[in-house]
């Protein structure tokens, strides 16, 4: 692709991806996840759901051993074709199909909950809403829509456990502007049943999200830990420190 | 020189003292250690604000050392950058800390490196002997600026790659050459590998020869006039029956233990941020570069790191309708230089042709604003090299300049943050004026600065320095 070709396939996606990073559906707050069978849950989650299209090739299996698995429960549960545990999180989706179907080429999981952050919450809340904001639109090529991400590409993977919804929209007077109007959001109308109910569901997801923001860094816990102790050496540290210089400046007059 | 001679020592004297002996034959060792830090005689009143130089050299080995062990593990490659910090986070021993410790230690740099810059405000630092004291420090600031940008784009995120590209562009503003020239910065149409491999190259041993090289010239020079001090007094002009200044005492041990303290206190504070908080929300590890370089999509908010936003949103604030603003504020300036100062007529004429052609060259047909935007950009960081010659003041410390200094002084700072701040968010109408009146304030400070900083009432200065035995 040579240069002016580029400019113009950047300037051609720009009112896109305002769109994209504009959804404005506020943000759920993702519940707090910390226990080991939470990130166990989301693991396989994740391993069963996700890793389908997207990869989270900076991630080995057998970092799951410290969501407290072994090697061969890993191999057991996680591992269905000829991945080895030392592996990394890869996919079988070919980049070149995944374009063709969907548009986009599904980005790399393994950061995912650091990328999403902003100031309208943390990654985790960015995922939490997202995942659970899906809703039926047949306008769309994959018959989905997002409220977090208007006219995403990704379609619901778990439009089983949660069951097919549609959402209410009604159009309102664009506070900033008066002849306009602006969609809203007015609820959902479930169409047919998932074989969760919403609060299983909502579940399911949280322990997802904690799965992702624990592959997102897995160093964090060892890092806060290992911090604390670094600070009571570091404080212990400068009180002697500050007592070796209060009894040398003691002599100066 | 004199002919070598060999220290004699007892036969029994201790293997440590005639080992010291041989090298201080050959190499002065005890003599630059006594000359630099040991017999060098600091003013005994240094307060809290001089403690950042030692803490900006502990920084600047911090980053050196883990740097090293970075680069051992980093690849320099478009298609690999990314995957191989992540690699340092999760696969190589220690990695995430070596990493937290360089990205945290970036930002300290900074914020160590803008509190030593307001010592040197507040204390009247940068003026007569230590004018090129001044200039090597600011050489200093000027290289880690470039460390940083060329750093920024090495984890190959998002907005690394965006960050440089705007940068990078900027330079296309230059009439005439500037397209070529960021061409030839980049290396390529684009920032691709070519500009990742450079950038590195520059990161890991262009700049950093530089910046040791001045460092060293900083402290030479530094130890060569000695130190300023909260009172602005020079103590070498009060010395005692010793030959030294009655008012200095020897860094070593005082301003060593000293100085101890001072480290373990802001390693409390680093080890705070790089354990509990190393993304400093968003300010110091921002979320999109935890997304790889995408050539083909713009991300809708691309900010620098903080510690540019100052001066990112003068270039900001220099829209087309504020260029007349400018253009009315350099003429009543020239004006304003005729009436009031004592130049020369030669140096006043040719300050006025400058500005008639600064102003002409404001005229929308001729230069638009973008390139003006570069020019005061770069304006906003290279004025504060003229500090030395800007400031006017009879005396060197706040403490003895009229009360009222000290609030444009707060001005300033405040100024300098909001900028800071307005740089870091997505730009408004009313965000923009705000950033076009920091900034006009921001120049007022340092173009007025020859004539506030010799109004008021000055106070008298002690011939002592004020000391509080502790």
């Amino acid at each position: 692709m040579n240069f002016p070709k580029q400019l113009i396939a950047i300037l051609a996606l720009l009112p896109g991806l305002a769109l994209a990073s504009s959804g404005g559906h506020p943000l759920d707050k993702a519940p707090e996840r910390s226990s080991v069978s939470s990130l166990q849950n989301g693991a396989k989650l994740f391993v069963n759901h996700c890793l389908n299209c997207h990869a989270a090739a900076s991630m080995r299996y057998n970092r799951l051993k410290d969501l407290g698995l072994t090697e061969d429960q890993i191999k057991a549960n996680l591992l269905f074709s000829q991945e080895k545990v030392g592996e990394m999180m890869t996919t079988a989706l070919r980049p070149a199909d995944a374009k063709a179907w969907f548009g986009v080429v599904p980005p790399d999981l393994s950061v995912i909950a650091r990328a999403k952050a902003g100031p309208g919450g943390t990654g985790g809340d960015y995922l939490y809403t997202y995942l659970r904001t899906f809703y039926k639109d047949d306008t769309r090529p994959t018959g989905w829509n997002n409220l977090v991400v208007p006219n995403v590409a990704m379609p619901h993977i778990m439009w089983q456990q949660q069951g097919v919804r549609t959402v209410k929209m009604v159009e309102e007077k664009d506070p900033h502007d008066a002849s306009k109007t602006v969609h809203k959001m007015a609820g959902w109308d479930q169409v047919t049943k998932g074989t969760q109910t919403q609060q299983q569901f909502d579940e399911d997801t949280a322990d997802l999200v904690a799965y992702l923001e624990w592959m997102a860094e897995p160093a964090a816990a060892t890092r806060k830990k290992l911090g604390v102790w670094v600070l009571f050496l570091m404080s212990t540290f400068a009180l002697f420190a500050w007592l070796l210089s209060k009894s040398y400046w003691k002599e100066v007059k | 020189m004199a002919a070598f001679k060999e220290t004699k020592l007892p036969a029994n004297a201790p293997i440590a003292e005639k080992g010291l002996a041989w090298v201080d034959d050959r190499f002065p060792l005890t003599k630059l250690w006594n000359d630099q830090w040991g017999k060098y005689y600091a003013p005994k009143n240094f307060n809290f604000w001089y403690i950042f130089g030692s803490l900006a050299m502990l920084i600047l080995v911090l980053q050196i050392v883990t740097g090293i062990f970075l680069t051992m593990h980093y690849k320099p490659d478009a298609n690999l950058a990314f995957g191989s910090v992540e690699y340092i986070m999760r696969e190589v021993p220690w990695g995430w800390l070596v990493r937290y410790m360089h990205s945290t230690g970036a930002s300290a740099f900074f914020i160590v490196i803008y509190l030593h810059m307001t010592r040197a405000l507040l204390y009247g630092s940068y003026k007569k002997p230590r004018e090129l004291l001044w200039l090597f420090g600011f050489a200093i600031f000027l290289c880690l600026m470039a460390e940083a940008f060329f750093g920024y784009l090495l984890p190959w995120g998002q907005m690394s790659y965006w960050g440089a590209q705007v940068i990078v562009n900027l330079f296309g503003a230059i009439p005439f050459i500037g397209p070529d020239l960021s061409l030839w910065i980049r290396g390529d149409y684009v920032v691709s590998d070519a500009t990742l491999n450079r950038f590195f190259a520059f990161h890991v041993i262009a700049i950093p020869l530089v910046l040791l090289g001045l460092v060293a010239a900083h402290l030479i020079a530094l130890h060569e006039v000695g130190s300023n001090n909260p009172d602005g007094i020079e103590i070498k002009e009060n010395l005692g029956a010793d030959g030294h200044p009655v008012d200095g005492i020897p860094s070593h041990p005082y301003y060593s233990v000293h100085d101890i303290f001072g480290v373990s206190v802001f390693l409390v504070i680093f080890s705070t941020v790089v354990f509990f908080a190393p993304e400093m929300g968003g300010y110091f590890l921002e979320y999109n570069n935890f997304i790889p370089a995408d050539s083909l999509k713009t991300p809708a908010h691309i900010a620098p790191t903080w510690y540019f936003t100052p001066f990112y949103s003068v270039l900001r604030a220099t829209t087309a309708d504020f260029m007349y603003v400018l253009m009315g504020a350099i003429a009543l300036y020239v004006v304003f230089i005729w009436l009031k100062s004592r130049l020369s007529f030669m140096v006043k004429s040719a300050i006025a042709v400058v500005a008639l052609l600064a102003i002409i060259g404001m005229l929308p047909a001729v230069l638009d604003a973008k390139f003006w935007g570069v020019v005061l950009f770069g304006a906003s960081v290279m004025i504060m090299a003229a500090l030395p010659w800007l400031d006017h003041s009879p005396v060197k410390s706040i403490r003895y300049r009229p009360d009222w200094h000290t609030y444009v002084l707060w001005v300033f700072g405040f100024v300098f943050v909001t900028l800071g701040y307005l740089g870091t968010q997505l730009p408004t109408a009313l965000f923009t004026l705000i950033s076009q009146v920091c900034t006009l304030l921001y120049f007022s400070f340092f173009l007025l600065m020859p004539w506030w900083s010799a109004m008021g009432t000055f106070k008298p200065v002690p011939k002592r320095v004020t000391f509080h035995p502790h």
